[in-house]
């Protein structure tokens, strides 16, 4: 049993590090903690479907459609909202409130237009047989979800510490001013990481859609809720962070179920995010602190 | 350009009113306020119609605001309640307390409606009955199924058949069907429903005598079950007692046949949707429901229910609708009874008197009123009286079970 517990915790974890790693980003850059994520999330999910119900496009057209369709979305919220309070010099807490405007607005017109009852992708999709390893079950989509969100978290790494854009990003990060003054198109990079990062979320919406099997206008929310504490956890903005921290939070969540029980599972599993925070007040990777010093 | 004035017409005393205007003013005041009450004769029957029309619930509440709009359409057409049309004032209560109450004091205070149907859960129900029955106005439920509501007085009715009076017959026929030893239980336990219907699987068990290999639970947007699902593998029971809402019990179906958990679920009232069909897909077999209602009921009110649900609204209806849809019956028949004298608190009470008495056959099937206590043991309020049906998923389709 603990086997099979280890396999699901990896696979839950990557779902929350999925969803964690372009909400992180919007904050490393941005300095944002962009609330509309889970709506963005589920716009992606709902794209998607649309375009393989209706198109039978395949499920990498899908993925594509939802990556665009939620990086423009991403870009739009950027333009409308965050921009003109960034230009008013709003302090921190502005924009996070605006964020959840949006997403509430985003939540009530997808609710509007597509109902609000559950829907789910196509059956075949995606296979939806288990593999059997040595007794352990994991499906292929789950394995999917693994890979995927190791590999995205390595090419964000590799191009934020490697390349040029990568640099300029945190120079931005660092302070978006002194990056002004060096020459960086700091208008053109925040409009960038809002449009990648809104499209990872989308990203995150198919295949947390294509794994929970029920899409729902609010099932952003939850998602949103556990993304906060993983990006927390990981240390706000830090990529490595978001991957940690959503597999972190996975493995005690599953473990608190198999060994203290269900009832005690978000008891468990926070009062372990309190204690390291405790410990390490700026999270696993965190260096907002002292940035700020 | 003063005689432009003159020639446009518009010779300053035209704009005081001469006797004759005021009189042919004062006529015309008259034939209007005359048309008014007139109107008021014939008057149409303003029901009020409180669901969650957006928020979570909302895939229940518009269901059941298709099952009352349905129902009101094809009363109307057959003539009305003795010759007055049935009118639906619809409110979105949002599936929220605070807006039940602010939409059933608008309904009852503002709109003057005769009685009001809702509101959705029965949360809502708890905070805003009270009004109802504080201002002598029948509160009418097609979907609180939790212990209780009715016992906060002698206006709240509802023909939602409790959890507590279908999940025992859902258990036993399982049991006698699927040779059922012990069993797994899995609800969600941040939920009203969820947790109520719980507490009612809980009592059944016990009644029954029925061995629990584990009790395990997930909340409200959960996408991953599979840690409970491999706890209650482990366990090694004969089916899985699951009281969930139909956005996680899919997806508990899916992971569990993932897993190589095949052994059958028993659903609460939650599960008890086509749209199990929809969200489970091929993995959707096997699955116990109770519910006074089914789709598959082929007895001739139903059938035509369902065709004309399905021809309106271009899709399936669920129990929800069917009860919404009976429940305007119902209060037609006492409303036929009832001699409307136009004033309105002695209509609502009018109305409140001849509803205990109604017998209906709908498409839920046989109905009646049971009479509820509060929680002194006095007589309250209404409950329904009504034999579940238990239904086993196969191939996409309810098997009704005999």
């Amino acid at each position: 049993m603990l086997e099979q517990q280890l396999v699901n915790a990896l696979s839950l974890g990557s779902v929350y590090a999925l969803f964690a790693l372009g909400f992180t980003l919007i904050f490393g850059v941005l300095g944002v903690v962009n609330l509309s994520h889970g709506a963005v999330f589920m716009v992606g999910a709902y794209a998607a479907l649309q375009v393989i119900n209706h198109f039978g496009f395949p499920l990498w057209a899908g993925l594509l459609f939802a990556f665009l369709v939620c990086g423009l979305l991403g870009l739009a919220i950027d333009f409308l909202v965050l921009k003109p309070l960034r230009a008013r010099g709003a302090p921190h807490l502005i924009p996070m409130i605006a964020t959840i405007g949006v997403g509430i607005a985003i939540n009530s017109a997808m609710q509007g237009i597509f109902g609000a009852e559950n829907l789910r992708f196509p059956a075949g999709t995606v296979s939806e047989e288990s593999l059997t390893l040595g007794g352990l079950h994991l499906t292929a989509l789950e394995l999917g979800i693994v890979l995927l969100s190791f590999v995205l978290m390595g090419a964000l790494m590799l191009s934020l510490k490697r390349t040029q854009l990568g640099r300029a990003m945190r120079a931005i990060a660092e302070s978006p001013k002194a990056a002004y003054l060096l020459g960086i198109n700091v208008e053109g990079l925040f409009y960038l990481t809002s449009f990648a990062a809104a499209g990872l979320g989308g990203l995150a919406g198919v295949l947390i859609g294509l794994y929970s099997n029920a899409l729902f206008p609010l099932m952003g929310q939850p998602m949103l809720h556990k993304g906060i504490a993983v990006i927390i956890l990981g240390g706000l903005g830090d990529v490595r962070g978001a991957m940690l921290g959503g597999l972190f939070l996975g493995l005690a969540e599953v473990l608190s179920i198999a060994y203290i029980g269900s009832d005690m599972r978000d008891a468990v599993a926070f009062g372990f995010l309190f204690l390291v925070l405790l410990l390490r007040p700026k999270g696993l990777f965190g260096s907002l602190q002292e940035r700020k010093v | 350009m003063t005689g432009s004035a003159g020639q446009a017409g518009f010779p300053p005393q035209s704009l005081e009113m001469s006797p004759m205007n005021l009189s042919l003013f004062k006529t015309s005041l008259l034939a209007v306020a005359a048309t008014l009450a007139c109107s008021a004769q014939a008057a149409d029957l303003k029901i009020g119609v409180a669901e969650a029309l957006s928020g979570g619930a909302a895939q229940y509440g518009a269901a059941i605001r298709n099952g009352f709009q349905l129902a009101a359409e094809q009363i109307n057409a057959a003539g009305g309640v003795n010759g007055n049309k049935i009118q639906l004032v619809i409110e979105d209560e949002q599936g929220k307390k605070e807006e039940a109450i602010n939409v059933f004091k608008k309904l009852v205070f503002q709109d003057k409606v005769l009685m009001i149907f809702g509101p959705t859960l029965s949360n809502s129900a708890q905070a805003a009955n009270p009004i109802a029955q504080a201002s002598k106005t029948v509160v009418f439920g097609t979907s609180n199924t939790a212990d209780g509501i009715t016992s906060i007085g002698d206006y709240v009715f509802r023909n939602s058949v409790t959890e507590a009076d279908v999940l025992p017959e859902t258990l036993k026929m399982a049991i006698k069907k699927g040779n059922i030893k012990k069993v797994a239980v899995l609800y969600g336990n941040d939920d009203v429903f969820t947790k109520s219907g719980y507490d009612n699987f809980k009592k059944a068990l016990a009644d029954l005598n029925l061995p629990v290999t584990t009790t395990e639970t997930f909340a409200k947007g959960d996408v991953d079950f599979k840690a409970q699902l491999t706890k209650i593998k482990a366990g090694n029971p004969d089916a899985i007692v699951l009281s969930a809402l139909i956005a996680e019990g899919g997806p508990i179906m899916v992971q569990a046949r993932q897993l190589g958990l095949n052994i059958p679920f028993i659903g609460g009232n939650g599960m008890n949707s086509v749209k199990v069909f929809d969200l489970a897909k091929d993995k959707s077999d096997g699955l116990y429901v109770g519910s006074p209602w089914s789709i598959e009921n082929q007895t001739e009110t139903n059938r035509k229910f369902v065709v004309a649900y399905t021809a309106k609204y271009k899709m399936a209806p669920d129990q929800f609708a069917a009860q919404a849809y009976d429940g305007l019956h119902i209060a037609t028949q006492a409303l036929k009874t009832v001699k409307l004298s136009g004033n309105l608190a002695a209509d609502r009470t009018a109305l409140r008197d001849a509803l205990p008495a109604v017998k209906w056959t709908g498409a839920t099937g046989a109905f009646q009123f049971r009479r509820a206590s509060d929680k002194a043991g006095k007589p309250a309020g209404y409950d329904a009286q009504q034999a579940a049906i238990v239904s086993v998923t196969q191939a996409g389709r309810f098997v009704i079970q005999k």
